[in-house]
């Protein structure tokens, strides 16, 4: 319901006029929907309350400034004290002797097993010499999971009898790392709770055992209020050097980041973005900010544009584009650029409001991946049975020239028919934009967050 | 009855009791009916994951009701809202695991790491020792070495797992399952599959391919689908619920890892807007850590 608090924050300063400064009552009246939306995130409810008091303070009495709405400048205040509290990300450390102990610890279930894996990978594809290690004696088949994904990813996995202690497998696989030339030692150990007295003191043997350089907190990115328990708890009785955020790629807000940030301090290292071992990203602040606000994750999207797309090609298309002379030989150029970019569905999803928009279709069929990739190339064949006159000028289209179309794409008229007239509506839709005033407003839309 | 988990059930609910929802209680202990009770109410529900939509509305209506009752006492506006809670709780439908049926099928769902397995076993070993028959279908083919430790489970729980290969056709697992326990005459079979983010598409359409596969080979299979959540997770087990309940029609929730210091008040919000009822809490990683779902009693517990 909070999905898009630009929207929200809008609304409510619609009524203001755009001079002066900014009152008290004004503040508050967007306050209180930036507290419901991290309220909704997940973040923790004392947590939101300091955080509101900071923004609060910063924002009473600054001068409304024309070139962005009163509302824009709060979300900015808003989004730069987040990412002030989410800080910056902070690679692993690999200062110290070798081997490097890196040891991820946290509650049941929260993808330690899958993030040793990931961590592994990554550091390999850097050079590095790893050795997993299955200190997870308690969960059935832990310790197979471990070495199925070392055999996948053909990392070396140091594992003993479930019967041995953890802290004794792990101090036999520094060993072993010192004796195998491994520089980087990834400890798996078993999911427990915060308040099991008994597990955490085997963590705290294992860590005087192996000495870790890190020890991450791995955190699943849908957790709730109890994250700054946990954490706490966690932060207490080992000493935590970091974070890692897993699940990212689902719809959740994550606001247990900012939760776990606020009572530990310690960095974000990294997100787990989906179930592969390459689904490991370098964490950004600010895209975890737009996230927490639910403002969708608009800076991924322009940065992925930015490293598949073609600059020259974006150039040229756009000034056609506002030029009015945008044709169906560009858009053909663009659906190969789209398609460069990935899965369409997972682009999509990085807009603020597409969630939204979904739930709301009641055919989600259409909205497949699968619907989305047939589609696409259904209207790449269709464009590309047109002679280039046919591209330029779409108007010289008639019946038999659609028929011979529709059987060179191996389409019907009907779909030739479907596609041009989409292509009208776009062309209209860019007519749109040609008028001064819309094209501000869209530059706006980017304004509050550089 | 079973022997199972009764001495930890109350001691994680006095854990909960001792905390948040304790206090709900000492703030109903003494002092007057005034706006500070309902903001420390507020406070203490979104501490406990109830959500803000579902927290505010609660309140709402008990203030409602203790204005329109003429309540004074704080005793009698706590039974009101205890009653409140309890209501968003009952979702009407009752269990569907004990009908008289040839086979009950039931298909367990949730997202990655939230307590699938481990449930599937205690619900083994649950039924099992009601009498019946079990059969464990292993068609997470996905995880690594997930089908192996459903075996092990099985083993403990002591009835039989039907499983392929690592990467099989999760289908086919269900099918095979359903076949050998209508020749075996077992009379419950419980389906473990993969963990999967409710937002991604394709696996969504494979769960309810699995379900499709069930209902044609069983009348009206899966009798039960169950949601495993983690008590630990926030407002996002409503995107959850709503999304498994779109593609699969969930009947019932689990709410596992309840002995953590989490309190699942998101369960309040699913009941709200979703009807699905709690049907199962998990208390530890034990087999016999599992209790049958009491609302009176969860919600009860949580005042002390
Ligand atoms: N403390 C506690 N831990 C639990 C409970 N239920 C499950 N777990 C633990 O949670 C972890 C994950 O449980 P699984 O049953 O493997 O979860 P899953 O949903 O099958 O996981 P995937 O198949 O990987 O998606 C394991 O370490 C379990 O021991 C519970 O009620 N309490
Ligand atoms: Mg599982």
């Amino acid at each position: 319901m909070f999905e898009n608090l630009q929207d929200k924050l809008q609304g409510v300063f619609n009524q203001l006029t755009r001079r002066g400064r900014l009152s008290e009552a004004d503040v508050d009246k967007a306050l209180r929907e930036v507290r419901l939306a991290l309220l909704e995130a997940d973040v923790n409810f004392k947590i939101v309350k300091e955080f509101i008091a900071r923004v609060r303070e910063r924002a009473v009495g600054i001068e409304l400034k024309k070139t962005i709405t009163p509302g824009q400048q709060v979300i900015k205040i808003v989004h730069e004290e987040l990412l002030t509290t989410l800080g910056d990300s902070a690679p692993i450390n690999l200062g110290g002797r070798s081997p490097h102990v890196i040891m991820l610890i946290g509650l049941q279930g929260s993808g330690k097993t899958t993030t040793a894996a990931k961590l592994a990978l990554h550091f390999r594809k850097s050079k590095h010499n790893p050795l997993l290690v299955a200190a997870d004696t308690r969960r059935p088949a832990a310790i197979e999971q471990l070495k199925v994904l070392g055999r996948q990813l053909d990392i070396p996995v140091h594992f003993e009898d479930s019967s041995v202690s953890p802290p004794k497998i792990c101090a036999n696989a520094v060993k072993v790392a010192k004796s195998g030339a491994h520089n980087i030692v990834i400890l798996d150990t078993a999911g427990r709770l915060q308040i099991d007295e008994a597990l955490m003191e085997e963590l705290n043997q294992i860590k005087v055992k192996t000495e870790p350089q890190e020890t991450l907190l791995v955190a699943d990115s849908m957790t709730g209020q109890e994250a700054v328990r946990v954490a706490e708890g966690f932060h207490k009785q080992v000493d935590l050097t970091g974070l890692i955020l897993t699940k990212v790629d689902g719809d959740a807000r994550g606001g247990a980041a900012i939760s776990i940030r606020a009572v530990t301090g310690v960095p974000i290292k990294f997100l787990g973005v989906g179930e592969k071992s390459s689904d490991l990203e370098v964490f950004h602040p600010d895209r975890l900010a737009s996230r927490i606000l639910g403002m969708g994750d608009i800076l991924s999207l322009i940065e992925r544009a930015e490293d598949v797309l073609d600059e020259e090609v974006a150039e040229r298309s756009a000034k056609k584009l506002l030029a009015g002379k945008f044709n169906l030989e560009d858009f053909l150029e663009q659906l190969q650029q789209i398609k460069k970019m990935g899965p369409v569905t997972k682009m999509l999803e990085m807009l603020p409001g597409w969630k939204d928009m979904t739930r709301a279709v009641k055919d989600t069929d259409a909205l497949s991946e699968e619907n989305m990739e047939k589609q696409m190339k259904r209207t790449e064949a269709i464009i590309s049975s047109m002679t280039t006159k046919e591209r330029r000028n779409p108007k010289v289209l008639n019946g038999s020239r659609k028929k011979r179309i529709a059987q060179g794409s191996g389409t019907t008229v009907h779909d030739v028919n479907q596609l041009l007239s989409q292509f009208r509506q776009m062309q209209k839709m860019m007519k749109q934009f040609k008028k001064p005033r819309a094209r501000q407003n869209l530059m706006n839309m980017f304004d509050g967050f550089r | 009855m079973f022997g199972f988990g009764k001495k930890k059930i109350s001691d994680s609910l006095a854990r909960t009791r001792s905390s948040v929802f304790g206090q709900i209680t000492s703030l109903f202990g003494g002092g007057e009916i005034d706006d500070e009770l309902w903001d420390d109410l507020e406070a203490l529900l979104i501490q406990a994951d109830v959500g803000v939509e579902t927290t505010m509305d609660l309140i709402e209506t008990v203030r409602q009701r203790v204005t329109r009752e003429g309540v004074t006492k704080l005793a009698d506006a706590q039974s009101i809202l205890k009653e409140e809670m309890q209501r968003l709780l009952d979702g009407n439908n009752a269990s569907d695991f004990d009908r008289e049926r040839l086979v009950t099928v039931v298909l367990v769902v949730g997202v990655n790491g939230s307590g699938k397995t481990t449930t599937i076993a205690k619900l083994a070993n649950y039924y099992q020792r009601q009498g019946r028959k079990v059969i464990l279908a292993a068609a997470d083919t996905f995880r690594a070495a997930a089908i192996d430790q459903l075996k092990i489970w099985g083993e403990r729980a002591n009835c039989t797992v039907i499983a392929h290969q690592p990467n099989a056709d999760p289908g086919a697992v269900v099918f095979d399952a359903l076949k050998s326990a209508l020749s075996r005459k077992a009379d419950l079979v419980l389906i473990d599959t993969a963990g999967r983010l409710h937002t991604k598409y394709n696996l969504m359409k494979e769960l309810e391919k699995l379900r499709g596969i069930a209902g044609k080979q069983v009348h009206a299979a899966p009798h039960e689908t169950l949601l495993v959540l983690d008590a630990i997770t926030g407002q996002n087990a409503l995107s959850q619920a709503r999304h498994f309940k779109d593609s699969v029609a969930i009947t019932g929730v689990v709410l596992a890892k309840l002995d953590g210091t989490a309190k699942g008040g998101v369960v309040f919000a699913i009941g709200r807007e979703l009807g699905v009822p709690v049907r199962f809490v998990g208390v530890g990683e034990g087999i016999e850590d599992i209790m049958p779902f009491d609302s009176k009693a969860f919600v009860d517990g949580l005042f002390g």
